[in-house]
C-alpha cells in the first residue's frame, strides 16, 4: 500500500518492496534450476507443491491471526488432534467417514476457540494461551490413539492421491484454502476487522468493532486451516499420527512472515503467505537434490528466514 | 543578537509522491520566538524534523553559529543543544511518568537505576511546568493535555540552546497555555532560541517574535510577529478567509441524548444534561475536569459507577460501545493517535472504519461504495495525500486529525460526542468542519462538543456546560456566555471534591 511514486524507477523498486518474496522466490528457483539438472521437471515442481501445501494451509490460518498482531503455537498439534480424531472416529467409533470428516474440523474449531476464549475474555497474551493449547492438544492426540498411529478411512485418504494422474490433490486443497484466506481477509467484515485489530486495537473498538466476537472467529478459523492440513497430512501418510505436523507451526509462522506479514499486526496478505511456504519448500527440495545434509538444511533455512525479515524491516525503514 | 544561532538554507525533502519542503530557509537568533505558519501539510513538521535529526534532507545546510553541522540523528541534536516537542507524543505510554521524563538518562547507583532519584528528578521538572500529577502514573492514563505537559517538561530538562516546539498549545486551555507562555518567556529572556509552531494565531502576537510562512513546502515570508491576522493568513493560504464563526443556530427538536446523575468514583460525579436534536452543545472546563472520561462513558468506551445514558429515549447498556453506535452516538476521540487511527493502514481504510459493518452485503465489504464514500469525505474536509492507500502515518498532524474527523462523518451519527475536533486543524480547515457540523444540525443531529479552544466553544455551541473537578458547575446560554464567564464557573471549587 505505499504511494504512488514519480518515476518508472522508483515505481519498480516501489513493486520489489511491495512483493519482495516473489522476488526471492523468483532468484530461487532460477538459481536451483541452474545449479540441478532435475529441479524443474514437473514432477519435481509438483513434489515441492505437495511438501509446500502442508504448511501453507496451516500458514494461512495462522495469517488471520498474526494480521490481528496474535500468534497461534498450537496449529500443529492441532492438526494432528484433528487428524487423529477423524481417524479414531471412524475405525475404532465406526461413524460415516463424513460425519467423521465433519467432526474433525469441529475439533479444529473447537479449539481455536477455547484459544480465543482464553485470550479476548481471559486476556492471556496469544503466546502463552496457544502455548497451553500446543501442549494440550498433542497429548490429546496421544491420549486417543494410545501413542500408535491410526489408518484413516479409504475415503478420506484420496485426498492423498492425484486428480488427472498429475496434479496432487493436497496442491489443489492448498489452492483452494489459499482463496478463501484471500477472500476473507480481503473481502469480509471480519476480515477487514481483523486488519483494523492488529493496526490499533483501541481505535478498532471505538469504531465499533467487537474486538472479541473477532478474535473468535480468529482463532476459530486458524483451528479449522490446521484441522484441514491436518487430514491432508494423514491422507498423504494413508494414517493419522500423534506425533505428526509437530514443530509445524514454526514454519507456518516463518512462512508467514516472509510473506511479508508484521508480527506486530496490521499487516499480511493470503499471497504472501503461500509464497513464503513455497520459498521454505523449494528450498528443502533443492537442498535435497543438491545432497546438502539434513543438519546443515536447518542452518540454511534458519539462515533465510532471519534475511527474509531483515531485508524487509530494512526496506520499511528505507521507505519511512 | 543579531547573528543567527541557527540558519538553515535551501532544505529540500521529499517523500514518494510529494515534496514536502523546496528550498526553505530560517533563520533563528538567540532570545527570539520565531513563529513557523503554515497550512496543514505544508511542512512545518517536516522541517523541525530536520532540525532533531529525525530525518536527514534531500538537499540544502543547515549551520550553528556561522559553521555548518550534520545532524544525523537525535544524539547530534542532543550534543548541539538542539531540543525538540514534536507534534505526535514521544512517550512510552506504559511506563511511568518518571521514567519517560528520564529516558535514556536513567540515574544509577551501583548499576541500577535509582528510583529514588528518578521520582525527585521527575517531581523537579513537573514542577517546573507546574503540572500536578504523580510521577508514578504511567502516561497511558495521563489525557493528551497531559501527555503535552510532560512532553514539555521533558524538552527543558535538556537545557537546550534551541528549543522546538511543535503545535504544543494545540490541546492545552487557557490556563495551560498561560503557564506555557510564561516558561517560553522565562526562557527567552535567558537567550534560548525557540521554533514555535501553532494554528492558533492570535497567540502569534502575544508569545512571537518574527514569523516564517511556509507554503507548500516553500518558504514565502519572513514578517514581524505583529502582522495583522488577515494578512498572515493571506500569506499562508494565498487567499483571504472568513475567520468568524459560521454557527448557524438550527430549529431544536426532541432531545436525543440524556445523561443522568452519571458517576465515576475519583472520575467524574454526578453528571445529567440533555443535547437536543439540532442543537450543539459545548463542554467547557479545565484540563483534568473529567469532560473526556464523561464523553467516553457516554459513548461505552468506559465504565461508569451510577446514572443512566438514554438516547431518542432507550437506554443504553453500560461499557458498550457497540450498542452505543447502533443507537446513534459517536465519538471523536481526542487521542487520534492512541484512539483514532490505525496508523499503518490507508486513508481510505480508516476513513471506512465505522461504517465497514453497515457496508457489509451477504457477508462481503462493499469496498467500491466504501472508496467512493472515502475519496467524497477526503474531497470534502481537503485531506492533503498522494493517495486514499497513503498510509495515515504519512500524513501531516492536521491531516491526520482530519481523517479521524472525517470517519465519523461518514457514519452519520445521530449525536456526535466531538473531543478536541479541531486539533491542530489549520484555519482554513477549521472552517470547512465548522460548516459541517452546520450541516449535521439543519438535518436533526446533535453534537456534544468539547474543546480547550474556548472561542471554538463560545463560536459554535448553542449552550455550554462548564465542567470543574468532575462536576457540572454551570451552563450558560450562547448569547450570554464570555469568555471570563465560562473561565470563572471552571474554576470553581466544588465542595467536598476528590483530591488529584
Ligand atoms: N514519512 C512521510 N512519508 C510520506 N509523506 C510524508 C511523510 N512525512 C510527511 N509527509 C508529507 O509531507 C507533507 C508535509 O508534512 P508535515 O508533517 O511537515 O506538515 P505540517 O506543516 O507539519 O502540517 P500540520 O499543520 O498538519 O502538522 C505532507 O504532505 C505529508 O503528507
Ligand atoms: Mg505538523
Amino acid at each position: 500500500m505505499r504511494s504512488k511514486q514519480g518515476g518508472t524507477d522508483s515505481r519498480s523498486s516501489a513493486w520489489l518492496a511491495e512483493n519482495g518474496a516473489v522476488a526471492a522466490l523468483v532468484v530461487l528457483v532460477i538459481a536451483l534450476s541452474l545449479l540441478s539438472s532435475d529441479f524443474l521437471s514437473l514432477t519435481n515442481l509438483l513434489n515441492v507443491g505437495v511438501q509446500a501445501a502442508v504448511t501453507a494451509i496451516l500458514a494461512f490460518g495462522s495469517t488471520f491471526v498474526i494480521v490481528t498482531g496474535g500468534i497461534d503455537l498450537s496449529v500443529g498439534s492441532v492438526a494432528a488432534l484433528s487428524a487423529i480424531t477423524l481417524a479414531w472416529t471412524a475405525t475404532e467409533g465406526g461413524l460415516p467417514w463424513p460425519a467423521a470428516v465433519v467432526l474433525s474440523l469441529a475439533t479444529g474449531v473447537a479449539c481455536g476457540l477455547v484459544n480465543a476464549v482464553l485470550i479476548a475474555y481471559g486476556k492471556l497474551p496469544p503466546f502463552i494461551a496457544t502455548l497451553a493449547m500446543l501442549g494440550i492438544a498433542r497429548g490429546l492426540a496421544l491420549v486417543i490413539s494410545q501413542g500408535s498411529p491410526i489408518s484413516m478411512p479409504e475415503a478420506v485418504s484420496h485426498l492423498g492421491d492425484t486428480v488427472g494422474r498429475f496434479l496432487p490433490i493436497p496442491v489443489l486443497v492448498m489452492l483452494v484454502m489459499g482463496v478463501v484466506a484471500a477472500i476473507i481477509l480481503n473481502r469480509t467484515f471480519p476480515g477487514r476487522a481483523m486488519y483494523a485489530i492488529g493496526g490499533n486495537e483501541e481505535a478498532a473498538r471505538l469504531s465499533g468493532i467487537k474486538v472479541s466476537r473477532i478474535k473468535l472467529i480468529t482463532y476459530a478459523l486458524s483451528g479449522a486451516f490446521a484441522a484441514v492440513a491436518g487430514v491432508v497430512l494423514a491422507s498423504r501418510l494413508a494414517s493419522a499420527q500423534p506425533q505428526a505436523a509437530a514443530g509445524y507451526e514454526l514454519d507456518a509462522i516463518a512462512a508467514v512472515v516472509i510473506g511479508g506479514a508484521s508480527l506486530s499486526g496490521g499487516k499480511g496478505r493470503a499471497l504472501g503467505t503461500l509464497v513464503g511456504a513455497l520459498i521454505l519448500a523449494v528450498l528443502r527440495n533443492g537442498l535435497n537434490l543438491l545432497s546438502v545434509s539434513a543438519f546443515w538444511q536447518q542452518v540454511v533455512i534458519g539462515v533465510v528466514i532471519a534475511l527474509a525479515v531483515l531485508v524487509d524491516t530494512l526496506r520499511r525503514r528505507g521507505t519511512n | 543578537m543579531s547573528e543567527a544561532t541557527l540558519r538553515a538554507e535551501g532544505l529540500t525533502k521529499s517523500f514518494p509522491g510529494v515534496r514536502a519542503l523546496d528550498g526553505v530557509d530560517l533563520s533563528l537568533r538567540a532570545g527570539e520566538v520565531h513563529v513557523l505558519l503554515g497550512e496543514n501539510g505544508a511542512g512545518k513538521s517536516t522541517l523541525i524534523k530536520i532540525l532533531s535529526g529525525a530525518y536527514r534532507p534531500d538537499e540544502g545546510r543547515v549551520l550553528m553559529d556561522g559553521r555548518p553541522v550534520e545532524i544525523r540523528d537525535a544524539g547530534d541534536a542532543r550534543r548541539l543543544g538542539i531540543s525538540t516537542i514534536y507534534q505526535e507524543f514521544n512517550l512510552v505510554p506504559d511506563l511511568s511518568v518518571a521514567e519517560n521524563l528520564s529516558l535514556g538518562r536513567l540515574p544509577r547507583r551501583f548499576g541500577l537505576v535509582d528510583t529514588a532519584a528518578m521520582q525527585r528528578r521527575a517531581r523537579e521538572l513537573l514542577e517546573r511546568v507546574d503540572v500536578r500529577v504523580d510521577p508514578r502514573t504511567p502516561v497511558r492514563r495521563l489525557g493528551i493535555a497531559r501527555m503535552q505537559m510532560v512532553e514539555i517538561a521533558k524538552a527543558l530538562s535538556l537545557d537546550a540552546r534551541v528549543l522546538i516546539m511543535d503545535e504544543p498549545t494545540a490541546v492545552l486551555t487557557t490556563g495551560e497555555v498561560g503557564k506555557l507562555f510564561a516558561i517560553v518567556r522565562r526562557l527567552r529572556d535567558e537567550g534560548v532560541a525557540i521554533v514555535f509552531i501553532t494554528h492558533h494565531l492570535e497567540e502569534i502576537a502575544e508569545i512571537g517574535d518574527r514569523v516564517t510562512v511556509l507554503r507548500d513546502g516553500r518558504s514565502v515570508a519572513e514578517v514581524p510577529a505583529g502582522t495583522p491576522q488577515d494578512e498572515l493568513v493571506r500569506l499562508m493560504v494565498g487567499r483571504p478567509v472568513d475567520q468568524q464563526f459560521p454557527r448557524r443556530p438550527a430549529e431544536l427538536g426532541e432531545p436525543l441524548l440524556s445523561v443522568r446523575g452519571l458517576t465515576r468514583r475519583g472520575a467524574f460525579d454526578d453528571v445529567s444534561f440533555e443535547v437536543r436534536a439540532g442543537e450543539v452543545v459545548g463542554l467547557a472546563g479545565l484540563v483534568g475536569a473529567g469532560r473526556t472520561e464523561v464523553a467516553r462513558a457516554v459513548f461505552g468506551a468506559d465504565r461508569y459507577d451510577a446514572g443512566e445514558v438514554f438516547v431518542r429515549g432507550r437506554r443504553l447498556p453500560p461499557h458498550d460501545v457497540h450498542a452505543a453506535m447502533e443507537a446513534g452516538l459517536g465519538l471523536v476521540p481526542e487521542d487520534r493517535k492512541g484512539q483514532g487511527l490505525v496508523l499503518g493502514a490507508g486513508i481510505g481504510e480508516n476513513l471506512g472504519l465505522v461504517t465497514l459493518r453497515d457496508a457489509t452485503r451477504a457477508g462481503f465489504v462493499d469496498l467500491k461504495g466504501q472508496r467512493t464514500a472515502a475519496a467524497r469525505v477526503a474531497e470534502q474536509l481537503g485531506i492533503r495525500m498522494t493517495g486514499l492507500d497513503q498510509e495515515v502515518r504519512t500524513l501531516s498532524g492536521g491531516n491526520q486529525q482530519k481523517v479521524v474527523i472525517g470517519k465519523w462523518l461518514a457514519a452519520q451519527a445521530g449525536v456526535l460526542i466531538l473531543d478536541e475536533p479541531t486539533r491542530g486543524v489549520d484555519v482554513a480547515a477549521k472552517v470547512e468542519i465548522y460548516q459541517l457540523v452546520n450541516a449535521l444540525t439543519d438535518s436533526g443531529h446533535a453534537v456534544l462538543m468539547i474543546s480547550s479552544d474556548l472561542p471554538e466553544v463560545l463560536g459554535m455551541s448553542d449552550r455550554i456546560l462548564v465542567m470543574a473537578r468532575g462536576r457540572l458547575v454551570g451552563e450558560l446560554r450562547a448569547d450570554e456566555a464570555t469568555q471570563d464567564g465560562v473561565m470563572a464557573l471552571a474554576v470553581t471549587d466544588v465542595a467536598g471534591s476528590r483530591a488529584e
